[in-house]
């Protein structure tokens, strides 16, 4: 069945290429000019691992230090926490964008600094942030997750609040945060095709620009899809494996 | 009073607008055995918890040790240092193993080396007879093997005073009297005890004292002798004809 779904739409496409409106040469790799098109077009594949990797990593980090005082006990700490949250994630990825790329280097002129910010870096940053609102989301609902007592039982044991997470709480929660924080990765591979919009040769600016010489629009976002779709897939494989190690190690 | 291990004067506690708590007085002394019984929601085990501090009282005095309990982390420490719980839920920590589980508070907490806190923790192990179950994970073993554990994992931190808190209402009948000998023997060799639990048998094998109660009050208090045969309130009366019964 699962194959069935997978060749449907190959076959269509196939059937489709003999009628005049396809016109899979402009990336046929059998030619020289189809391949030189196809190598542009994958040459993308660098930044987007790149954007996407960098800005996973801020992402946790950043998202750690947002969690931890929406579960503290003081109000004033949990106020911090809802107010980036709500704030960040109501915000359309595109506009934040902007504001980071044209906006936030005024910003830093204001203030008398000179701080440049460049495509990679805008995207990056841009990404980070706003994956950091749902990350930070995956960690208080993780760390929340695990019950009470545990941590009561900590207490009667002598365990201060820092040996209480880092012994205690933690290693319990993290096999709950890891498989939704490594899905979150996902969203951000696929969020990183807006930095086209900034001018980061990443896939889908290589897409778009080789469509404004070769008026292919169709066979070219066909290909892109399917190079997006080849990383989502592996990235999920990742997931499916450390779910898989986690779920092992809790049998265990 | 000098060997009074626990003192409760006027302790009042409220959730939101809910009285959990009427004005507690009670004295637990040194190696006496206090049993709290009473119908769920009755406050009962909101007093052990105040005693180690899980809950905040509001108004009133604890005193461990005749230290008095206070809003700051450190009393809060000194306390749980005196202090061993034993939960219903045990509450095992079930990424460690048995061994991890009964040395993580000794090591992180009291500064012994691992050395030290594994041998005092096989000693302990053997002490509620599982000395063989050390490397198991608490998953591995019986709800009554695991509750010993959450014993032993308490005596570890060697406390003055070790509070139960329905010990046995999470197991299966056929495991309680396992778990029930072991705090048998834990009160003949002279641990103070403070025990929330329905195990009358329990109560009045090692009972120095029992407490009744209701509605966030203590209603009835007595030796065991008298609590059982003629109690004097009419709630208590009822809630013994019914837990007696069977």
């Amino acid at each position: 069945m699962k194959k069935l779904l997978l060749i449907a739409p190959l076959l269509l496409l196939a059937g489709c290429s003999s009628s005049q409106t396809w016109g899979w040469y402009v990336i046929d790799p059998t030619t020289a000019s189809g391949w030189t098109n196809v190598k542009f077009l994958v040459s993308g594949m660098w930044a987007t691992i790149q954007i996407s990797l960098i800005a996973a990593v801020l992402s946790i980090v950043v998202g750690l230090m947002v969690a931890l005082p929406g579960l503290s006990e003081k109000r004033g700490w949990r106020l911090v926490n809802r107010v980036y949250v709500e704030f960040i994630r109501a915000i359309p990825l595109l506009p934040m964008l902007f504001w980071v790329f044209y906006g936030l280097p005024i910003v830093f002129q204001s203030m008398g600094m000179n701080v440049p910010i460049d495509p990679f870096w805008g995207a990056i940053i841009t990404l980070a942030i706003s994956d950091s609102a749902f990350t930070a989301e995956i960690y208080r609902a993780g760390i929340q997750s695990i019950a009470r007592g545990q941590r009561e039982a900590a207490q009667t044991i002598g365990l201060n609040y820092v040996q209480t997470m880092r012994y205690v709480i933690l290693p319990q929660a993290i096999r709950r945060i890891l498989p939704p924080l490594a899905n979150q990765f996902i969203y951000i591979v696929k969020m990183s095709a807006f930095a086209s919009v900034i001018g980061m040769q990443e896939l889908t600016r290589r897409a778009n620009e080789l469509v404004v010489t070769e008026y292919r629009p169709l066979e070219i976002y066909t290909l892109l899809i399917f190079e997006y779709l080849i990383l989502v897939l592996i990235i999920s494989a990742g997931v499916r494996w450390l779910e898989r190690r986690m779920g092992a190690d809790e049998r265990g | 009073m000098p060997d009074a291990a626990i003192e409760l004067v006027g302790v009042n506690k409220w959730f939101d607008t809910f009285h959990v708590l009427k004005d507690i007085n009670l004295t637990v002394n040194s190696g006496e055995k206090v049993v709290i019984c009473g119908p769920s929601g009755s406050g009962k085990s909101t007093v052990v918890r105040c005693i180690n501090q899980l809950e905040k009282h509001q108004k009133g005095t604890i005193r461990v040790d005749g230290v008095e309990l206070t809003d700051d982390a450190k009393s809060a420490a000194t306390i749980r240092s005196e202090v061993g719980m034993v939960f219903q839920q045990f509450n095992l920590f079930p990424h460690l193993t048995v061994l991890e589980n009964l040395t993580l508070g000794p090591i992180k907490a009291r500064g012994l080396s691992r050395k030290e806190a594994e041998e005092k923790a096989r000693l302990y192990l053997e002490r509620v007879h599982i000395p063989d179950q050390a490397d198991k994970k608490p998953i591995q073993l019986s709800g009554g093997q695991q509750q010993r554990v959450a014993i032993a994992r308490s005596l570890c931190m060697e406390p003055r005073v070790l509070l139960f808190d329905e010990p046995t209402s999470a197991l299966d009948p056929e495991m309680i009297s396992e778990v029930l000998d072991v705090m048998v023997e834990l009160a003949n060799e002279g641990m103070t005890m403070v025990v929330v639990t329905h195990e009358m048998g329990f109560a009045r094998k090692v009972a120095d004292k029992m407490i009744f109660m209701d509605a966030g009050e203590i209603v009835e208090e007595g030796k065991p002798e008298h609590f059982f045969t003629n109690p004097q309130s009419e709630r208590c009366r009822k809630f013994l004809s019914q837990i007696l019964q069977h």
